[in-house]
């Protein structure tokens, strides 16, 4: 019976735990509303394992589906299933979770039960995002998601955080409203909102163009491409660090999942038209947002402008398909988005564990933080190289697949791309140096404890990950092989109307 | 005989309001002040069985009465029993704060009545006569009980605001009217419609009477360029008559735009979707950018009532039975996000304290975390968020308006929707990323809590499963519009 409601289950397990947290009232009962929030985000994490142990590794089309009517009057379905792209990015979605519980254990001290409910909720409609086949509905859990993400910000954030999340939730209205206008024109063409009758329909190239800038408002303000980003270094900034984790681990990857699964399949022509000037945005990020992010004085800016960077890798990996035709680009954007999502959670909890401590977030505040918390540093450094890219982790093995694609069309495309490596480690490791080495000059830092057992928990599962998808990334690569094939079927063959 | 009969049995709900209102305006003479609990039950009574007995005759055909004059068909049925429970709720909203502020008489109620009465003559009008007196009957209760609190200068103000503006819109649809009736020769809105199909007539007079009309609707649902009174009365008027105003009366004007432009003047389709499409542009632009403006909550809710006017304009200008459908979709999630946003009001107004700036909302959910919750919804709703009814409004308007190929003013909706967003992301943000000024408890009778959570909710659970409203919305156009 859970075989075929694996997916509703992953949905709706950690919504109702959400709500069933709120329901603890106010901050007498956060003890247990934190273990009400980890129980609930064990038992979601669990509900998503069997999408991986029970799956088809050689069908690459939709599994564990499930479909029934909803609002009939506009063909509207509830209809969910995933595909070997999808898996992915729901177990780290679920995987996140767990790690934003614990990241706020004892750090968050107001609103527990609010906090830790805004979560839950936002990891099911996250769930959600990723595994609707129906375009209304998927849209509904698009634009709910920002709701709780608004709330974490503007409850939880820094000083300037009402600017900040205000911001970041009329970006990304503003982005999907037009994605909304687009569903509805394919409605109307094609009766249904269903995304397999989305496939099937021919559209000449005036209809393309216009749908796929409808959808790349919607995506690239999302994922978020350049010029459309300055939303994400503020909203990094002002959130709390579980709302950075999530923001930088999966939010992202929510418009880089999009531009696969609805731009690149409904409008193909359009997509191998724009593709040179997709891969130049990307390019721009890639190489300019780099040098942006070298002139951070601000910690968690400057990972939020390698986070823009890094997603450039992966725009880049998917239309360079257009021009390379072999799927090892793609292949490679779609391990990048999930070694981003491990790398980056781990960069914000790292800063995290030092703002918590010491409340600031200036890389000129510390400076020899070695001396005083030599395990943390271990971590942090780790996860420094792997941002980097550095080889034997997670971080090199996308970027070394895209820049393999890369050259396969165009040198200097591959040129351009692999200054990332240099520029990456050179911001990165800039920042190891100012600071976690050199003469200790603050108070502050002197007085610095090591991290808790809670924190090394944490920080060690990650490494594992990054560590372990860097020696062996095998694990996601036979996970999206089949899809990845099938999806070829559908952006490569165009669908201009008598061709 | 038999047809008085029939006549007298279709208007029962209307002479069962009637009666009721004389009734309450006599009990209230011979009633001590202490007893005035009475009037209000009373009044409730009136409501729920007007309800049953619509309910009760209800068919599914079209059937006119007293010589064409009214008719009883599905909309109308429909449009009675909803704003019959609205008002139900109003009431429940409002009775404790006008025990507070002394006036919780029997003319309020009275008034309400027949204002409620003038509603349910506009919705089942099939004569531009039988239309214009029940406009009036409403007009003028609403006048009168934007007035009721005779002490308060403000309202008085805003009552004579409403009251000039008001007639001089009167004065317009008459003259429009009185245009149509030399064109087609008739003022039953059948014959009007078989008239302009069939005789060759001189059209430019009966364009010149209908632009009269489309402006004296547009003032009545306060679309731009007549939407000068709107934010005046709404923030003179005391808050529990603006929420009349605001809320039951766009229901019923709604219809009377229906019936006027949709079933009377349809063939005219062509002409007055024009004009409605450039009242709804202008609308939604001037509505919600002045929104953003204003720090005066009355004042930006009526700012947002002009914007959700413009989206409705949408609908109706589709001019399709889907469109129309549409458009009383998103009235009916209107009038439900504005009892729920008006009722919060009440609900934090006190003795000698009105709740009506948005700084009075401020670090609400920690004073009550519940019910910001429920403005939380009521605000998102308005702002066309999905999990909330107003998502699926605005999503069947803007269905409707692609399909009749407006696709240019569709993208111009949704970016104007997008600029809506932010005052009402305002409102959150003073209730939950704000600390509390004010830290009194929220004295509200348990009644109005519990039916302002439900209000609240029932915005919540349309937004989940929206196909019920879709259901009436669809059938009540389908059997009642030719």
């Amino acid at each position: 019976m859970f075989e075929t409601h694996l997916l509703t289950l992953a949905i709706w397990v950690p919504i109702l735990a959400g709500i069933l947290i709120l329901f603890t009232g106010n901050d007498k009962n956060a003890a247990l509303a934190r273990w009400l929030a980890l129980a609930g985000s064990l038992v979601a994490f669990a509900v998503t394992i069997p999408l991986y142990t029970h799956f088809d590794f050689a069908n690459g089309g939709f599994q564990f589906s499930e479909t029934y009517e909803w609002i009939t009057s506009f063909n509207i379905r509830y209809s969910l299933g995933v595909d070997g792209i999808a898996v992915p990015l729901i177990l780290l979605t679920s995987f996140t979770t767990v790690l934003v519980v614990i990241a706020g254990w004892e750090v968050i001290e107001t609103r527990v039960a609010q906090y830790n409910a805004a979560f839950l909720i936002m990891s099911g409609l996250m769930i959600g995002v990723f595994s609707a086949l129906d375009a209304i509905m998927y849209y509904i859990f698009w634009e709910a998601m920002l709701i709780p993400m608004f709330l974490v910000i503007g409850i939880w954030g820094g000083p300037n955080r009402v600017y900040a999340t205000i911001k970041f939730f009329l970006y990304t209205l503003l982005g999907s409203l037009l994605m909304l206008v687009a569903f509805i024109y394919l409605f109307q063409k094609t009766g249904s909102f269903a995304l397999a009758d989305f496939y099937k329909l021919p559209l000449d190239m005036t209809a393309q163009l216009l749908i796929f800038g409808a959808f790349f408002m919607a995506f690239a303000v999302k994922i978020p491409m350049w010029p459309v980003h300055t939303w994400l270094p503020d909203a990094h900034v002002e959130a709390p660090t579980g709302g950075s984790l999530v923001l930088a681990a999966i939010m992202l990857k929510l418009g880089g999942y999009s531009f696969l699964r609805f731009a690149m399949p409904i409008t193909p022509d359009a997509s191998l038209y724009l593709a040179p000037y997709m891969i130049a945005l990307s390019l721009i990020a890639v190489v300019y947002i780099a040098f942006v992010a070298l002139v951070q004085t601000d910690m968690k800016k400057l990972i939020a402008y390698s986070s823009i960077s890094h997603m450039g890798f992966v725009t880049l990996g998917f239309f360079i398909f257009y021009s390379a035709g072999k799927t090892i680009a793609l292949e490679g954007a779609i391990v990048q988005m999930i070694s981003h999502g491990f790398i980056s959670a781990a960069m914000f909890l790292c800063v995290g564990v030092l703002y918590d401590r010491v409340h600031s977030r200036n890389i000129a505040d510390y400076g020899g933080v070695v001396d005083t918390m030599p395990v943390f540093t271990g971590f942090a450094v780790l996860f420094a190289m792997a941002n980097a890219g550095l080889p034997g982790t997670s971080g090199f093995v996308g970027e070394f697949m895209v820049i393999l694609g890369a050259i396969q069309a165009n040198f200097w495309y591959a040129f351009a791309a692999s200054t990332t490596l240099i520029m990456g480690a050179a911001y990165t490791l800039w920042m190891v140096k100012r600071v976690f080495y050199g003469q200790v000059t603050h108070q502050h830092v002197a007085e610095l404890q090591d991290i808790n057992k809670r924190e090394f928990l944490i920080l060690a599962i990650l490494a594992a990950f990054v560590i372990g998808f860097g020696v062996y990334p095998k694990p996601i690569t036979e996970l999206t092989h089949a899809s990845v094939a099938q999806f070829l079927s559908h952006m490569a063959i165009s669908k201009l109307p008598g061709l | 005989m038999q047809n008085i009969q029939l006549d007298v049995i279709t208007i029962l709900p209307e002479i069962i309001v009637f009666t009721m209102a004389m009734v309450v305006l006599l009990t209230d003479l011979f009633l001590k002040p202490s007893n005035r609990m009475m009037i209000y039950l009373l009044s409730q009574f009136t409501l729920l069985a007007a309800i049953v007995a619509i309910i009760k005759t209800h068919t599914p055909t079209i059937g006119y009465v007293f010589t064409g004059l009214f008719v009883d068909d599905t909309l109308s049925d429909t449009i009675k029993v909803m704003i019959l429970s609205s008002t139900f709720i109003y009431f429940v909203y409002t009775r404790s704060y006008l025990e507070v502020r002394k006036l919780f008489c029997g003319e309020f109620y009275a008034l309400c009545l027949f204002g409620l009465l003038g509603m349910m003559i506009m919705v089942s009008g099939s004569h531009f006569l039988t239309l214009y007196i029940g406009l009036e009957l409403l007009s003028l209760s609403l006048y009168a009980l934007v007035a009721l609190d005779r002490d308060n200068a403000r309202a008085t103000e805003a009552a004579m605001k409403y009251f000039v503006l008001g007639a001089l819109a009167s004065g317009m649809l008459l003259y429009g009217i009185s245009m149509i009736y030399g064109a087609t020769g008739s003022l039953n809105l059948a014959q009007v419609a078989s008239q302009i199909l069939n005789v060759d007539l001189h059209k430019p007079v009966l364009v010149l009477g209908l632009v009269f009309v489309v402006s004296g609707l547009a003032f009545k649902l306060g679309a731009v360029p007549f939407q000068m009174w709107v934010p005046d009365v709404y923030e003179g008027a005391p808050t529990a008559m603006t929420l009349f105003i605001a809320s039951v009366s766009k229901l019923a004007a709604f219809v009377f735009v229906i019936r006027f432009l949709a079933q009377g003047l349809s063939a005219l389709s062509h002409d007055w979707a024009g004009m409605l499409l450039m009242m709804a542009v202008l609308s939604m632009a001037i509505g919600n950018v002045t929104a953003i403006a204003q720090t005066n909550l009355k004042r930006m809710l009526a700012y947002s009532t002009i914007s959700h006017v413009g989206f409705l304009l949408y609908g109706i200008m589709s001019a399709s039975i889907n469109g129309y459908a549409s458009a009383l979709f998103y009235i009916t999630a209107y009038v439900l996000m504005t009892l729920a946003g008006f009722g919060m009001m009440l609900l934090l107004s006190r003795k000698g304290f009105e709740a009506e700036q948005i700084s009075d909302l401020k670090g609400l959910s920690q004073r009550s975390p519940w019910f910001a919750f429920m403005m939380m919804i009521t605000m998102f709703s308005m702002a066309g968020v999905p999990l909330t009814v107003g998502f699926f409004a605005k999503f069947t308007v803007l269905q409707a308006a692609l399909q009749a190929g407006y696709t240019g003013m569709v993208v111009f909706a949704v970016l104007m929707a997008a600029i809506g967003a932010y005052y009402y992301l305002r409102v959150v943000w003073y209730m939950y990323f704000e600390k509390p000024e004010d830290a009194s408890a929220i004295t509200a009778p348990m009644d109005m809590k519990l039916i302002l959570s439900l209000n609240a909710l029932l915005l919540l659970a349309l937004g989940l499963f929206p196909q019920p409203l879709m259901n009436i919305a669809g059938r009540a156009m389908q059997l009642s519009i030719q």
